[in-house]
């Protein structure tokens, strides 16, 4: 595994090692890796800084919502003295500012006698850090230049260096690109995972073929290595089964292609989990499972569905075009042709706000029996609030006026409409001929 | 450690290149000022020489502000002024050092705390407690007194200025300010900033107690004067090692620097910026690579230096995106160019990504919506897609998310410079991102 990696990161590869050598005095004071997600900016940090056997600290700065946990990780885990059963949860120091955290640091590295060696502080995600206080940023950057150490700090990012609002006083990184793997790369390492009782080769011509189709949308190698895992056993199911043979890959082609390409339809969604989804495919059926059919699956009460409904109407439909949907006599339809380019469908621009009565006159109106308009109903729209498939608009103090907006797409709301038998097709300002 | 053996540039091992990389990485990457460069800030060295040393001696309370770009070696100037003063023992002996940083001390208390421990006066202020930080200053000043029977004089260093004066009522700077102009105990403040307009950043009463002494740094570097620094960074002293291998290597290093790439590179570094930081980054590679099978600067690594220092990082990450989010990038593109400065959101966004996929089916994947959404999300975590503000944070969770509105930060060149140089980009991209579609 570990020199899967490593594999076609040679130039970056050999660009940071050259950088790293713990003995030596000079050091920049900070650098900057920047990649896409798994191109391997942690890793290869960490073997490389493996490698040269210098104190380290890795500290991921989503843990850290606070600088004082961002310094007491980085002191724990340089000093070796992290919070366990064994100590009794002790901590290395209190440190709660970045004065304090550069003296603690010093004193670290003198009680250690590290003077001669490099201290690495890598932080993984460090885009959190424009989010604390605005020193920490320039306090990590220029970290030997205040404490006097050799110290070397690492920043691990998915951002570039200019979204870091770099302004005067801050010391710049040396910055380092981490480039994406190539088609050639991926297949290269991905081919490493072949198991055992199949050939190289074999797993070599599945992947190629499992990239053709998964590489316009995703060329993350984790992501793909888990598809690669979860749609083996399928691919080689024929061969199980004896009717065919490894070369056959046709057959195999044929027999593997509809279920990538529904793979295909998910990627990256992971809606459902690694063991639903091979036991999807076990069971050779057409259906997806439950989880996959429904993305928001909702039981809604007889009235509220009627509720919904028409308050997708009136986030969507012009207050106009009320008249002609729902007045018993609307007279003629006059639409000119002018009207209707003038404006960007509403399905693109999105959910408009309506108030209360307006939401009501419409729900009467569509809802066949008489409903009186009792606490049952209007509480019904506060539950609908609270599920979020309906937001208010506003602050809450105006009580006689609240303004709503609709929050649930068009394709649940038709399912929505279906259950209650409602076509709400036909109200559409947009869809209604 | 001198090996007795002589060797040349081409017989060195490991060791040895360890050895040349340990000296010339200390001084490039070190704040320390070069060595003969003395010549420069002679006028600004002196006059703070001559403040301090005042201080010390006939007991004078003085106050400055050293004003510079970053870079232009403020730090390294006041330390080299100091590790010259500690030679004397006169100076030495009858002074102390304060420094403190705006970056650490980041409120007045913090900063009294530190100014109590570097006057190790932990223990006679103890659990005291005091009504105002006025008396808790003067009651350090008067302990220090006490100890020496004669008043004590304190230099106090204060760098990033700037940031001391956003500190709740500048009462630090009011009190040491004050303190310099009262007769209690003779201190020296001085300030280092690269905030030009730093006096209007004080308050009226701060502003009347600083002596308004302001000492001027710029880059003054002349082209000449950065080519005999890169010449000095990377000389090797004679006595360093074997005599004929600094031989070698020092007249290496002058033929390298009158390379024709490499005096290029650096003229071009130099028009850019000329702190000698920026001189020294396009170093940092060559030396880096340095060891037995490469035993000499090359100007190829010069040149990789400069394309890493001015490389458009955007554009890197660019390539890094795959086919389907540049196509909604393409889309989004197109939009901005077509609504101008009206909102777009991601509804419009995968309706122009379908109108072109519906067109030219035949070689781009249709992808669902919720896959676009998703691999749309990724590009707003890289920041190549930004929410609007207002409607984007304020009113985020009362919109849904495809209809929030956004704003795309990559420039219409940036995006077809990327897929001209994408490997495995289908041709009907390329078309589709310098033409829009025909609506």
């Amino acid at each position: 595994m570990e020199t899967l990696f490593l594999l076609g990161k040679g130039n970056a590869n050999q660009k940071i090692s050259s950088f790293f050598v713990t003995e030596l005095a000079g050091n920049p004071s900070s650098y900057l890796h920047y990649g896409h997600s798994s191109t391997g900016k942690t890793f290869l940090s960490r073997k490389i800084i493996e490698a040269k056997g210098a104190p380290q600290a890795f500290v991921n700065c989503i843990e850290c919502q606070s600088q004082r946990l961002l310094y007491e990780d980085i002191l724990g885990e340089l000093s070796g003295m992290l919070p366990c059963v064994q100590n009794d949860y002790a901590r290395y120091a209190r440190c709660e500012t970045a004065n304090d955290f550069v003296r603690l640091l010093k004193n670290l590295i003198a009680n250690e006698k590290w003077e001669k060696e490099t201290v690495y502080i890598v932080l993984d995600n460090a885009e959190r850090l424009r989010n604390m206080e605005g020193h920490i940023l320039p306090v990590f950057l220029r970290l030997s230049e205040l404490s006097d150490c050799n110290v070397c700090v690492i920043l691990l990012t998915q951002i570039i260096w200019e979204k870091f609002n770099a302004t005067s006083g801050y010391l710049d990184p040396v910055k380092i690109n981490f480039p994406d793997y190539s088609k050639n790369e991926l297949l290269q390492i991905m081919t490493l995972d072949a198991p055992k009782e199949y050939s190289v080769a074999f797993y070599s011509s599945y992947v190629n073929l499992l990239l053709s189709i998964f590489h316009m949308a995703c060329r993350d190698l984790s992501e793909l290595r888990h598809l690669a895992l979860i749609n083996f056993p399928k691919y080689i199911e024929p061969i199980e089964k004896g009717d065919a043979t490894e070369g056959d890959a046709h057959k195999l082609w044929r027999n593997i292609e509809p279920h990538l390409k529904k793979a295909l339809q998910t990627v990256f969604l992971r809606e459902v989990s690694s063991s639903q989804w091979e036991q999807y495919q076990l069971s050779d059926t057409s259906t997806l499972p439950p989880l996959l059919s429904a993305r928001a699956h909702v039981e809604l009460p007889f009235y509220s569905k009627f509720l919904l409904i028409a308050a997708y109407l009136a986030s969507y439909n012009p207050a106009k075009s009320d008249r002609r949907f729902f007045a018993k006599s609307h007279g003629k339809i006059r639409q000119t042709k002018r009207m209707k380019k003038a404006e960007t469908s509403s399905q693109l621009t999105g959910p408009k706000a309506f108030q209360l009565e307006r939401l009501m006159a419409i729900f009467y109106s569509i809802v066949d029996v008489r409903v009186a308009p009792t606490a049952h109903i209007f509480s019904q729209i506060s539950t609908l609030v609270t599920l979020q498939l309906l937001s208010q608009i506003g602050s809450g103090d105006q009580l006689d006026a609240p303004k709503y907006r609709c929050c649930v797409s068009l394709d649940f709301i038709r399912s929505v409409a279906r259950t209650v038998n409602f076509e709400v097709m036909k109200y559409l300002y947009e869809f209604a001929a | 450690m001198v090996k007795k053996k002589e060797y040349g540039l081409k017989e060195a091992d490991d060791e040895v290149w360890d050895k040349v990389q340990d000296l010339l990485r200390a001084r490039i990457c070190q704040n320390s000022l070069p060595e003969n460069m003395d010549g420069t800030f002679q006028s600004q060295r002196e006059h703070l020489t001559d403040l301090i040393r005042r201080c010390a001696t006939i007991g004078e309370s003085n106050s400055a502000l050293v004003i510079g770009p970053s870079g232009a070696g403020k730090t390294m100037l006041m330390s080299s002024i100091l590790s010259e003063l500690a030679k004397d023992s006169k100076i030495s002996g009858n002074i102390l050092q304060v420094h403190l940083n705006g970056l650490l001390q980041t409120d007045d208390r913090l900063a009294v705390q530190e100014i109590t421990r570097q006057l190790r006066l932990e223990n006679t202020i103890k659990d005291r407690v005091f009504g105002s930080m006025a008396e808790k200053l003067s009651f350090l000043l008067e302990a220090l007194k006490k100890d020496e029977g004669k008043s004590q004089s304190i230099l106090f260093v204060l760098e990033e200025f700037d940031l001391f004066a956003h500190h709740k009522n500048q009462t630090l700077l009011y009190n040491l300010f004050d303190i310099s102009q009262s007769e209690q105990t003779p201190v020296t403040v001085i300030g280092l900033t690269c905030r030009l307009d730093v006096v209007e950043l004080l308050e009226k009463r701060v502003k009347s107690r600083f002596s308004h002494r302001q000492i001027h740094l710029f880059h003054s570097l002349s082209f000449e004067q950065a080519c005999k620094v890169c010449e000095d960074a990377l000389t090797l002293p004679l006595n360093y090692l074997s005599k004929k291998f600094c031989t070698e290597w020092n007249s290496h290093v002058k033929e390298f620097l009158q390379e024709r790439i490499v005096e290029n590179s650096l003229r071009h570094l130099y028009d850019l910026d000329k702190s000698i930081r920026s001189v020294y980054s396009i170093l940092l590679i060559p030396i880096c690579r340095l060891g037995p099978s490469h035993p000499r600067l090359d100007s190829a690594d010069v040149l990789d230096a400069l394309k890493m220092s001015s490389c458009d990082s955007k554009s890197a990450m660019l390539q890094g995106l795959t086919i389907l989010q540049l196509c909604l990038i393409i889309a989004m593109k197109h939009l901005a160019e077509l609504y101008e400065g009206s909102n777009i959101n991601f509804e419009m966004v995968y309706n122009e990504y379908q109108k072109f996929v519906q067109k030219k089916s035949h070689s781009i994947q249709c992808f669902g919506k919720p896959v676009c959404l998703k691999a749309f999300e990724q590009l707003i975590v890289l920041e190549l897609v930004r929410p609007v503000e207002g409607s984007g944070f304020t009113g985020a969770k009362l919109t849904p998310k495809e209809y929030r509105s956004l704003k795309l930060l990559v420039t219409p060149l940036q995006v077809v410079e990327t897929l001209n140089s994408f490997s495995g980009c289908p041709s009907e991209l390329k078309m589709w991102a310098t033409n829009p579609l025909p609506s």
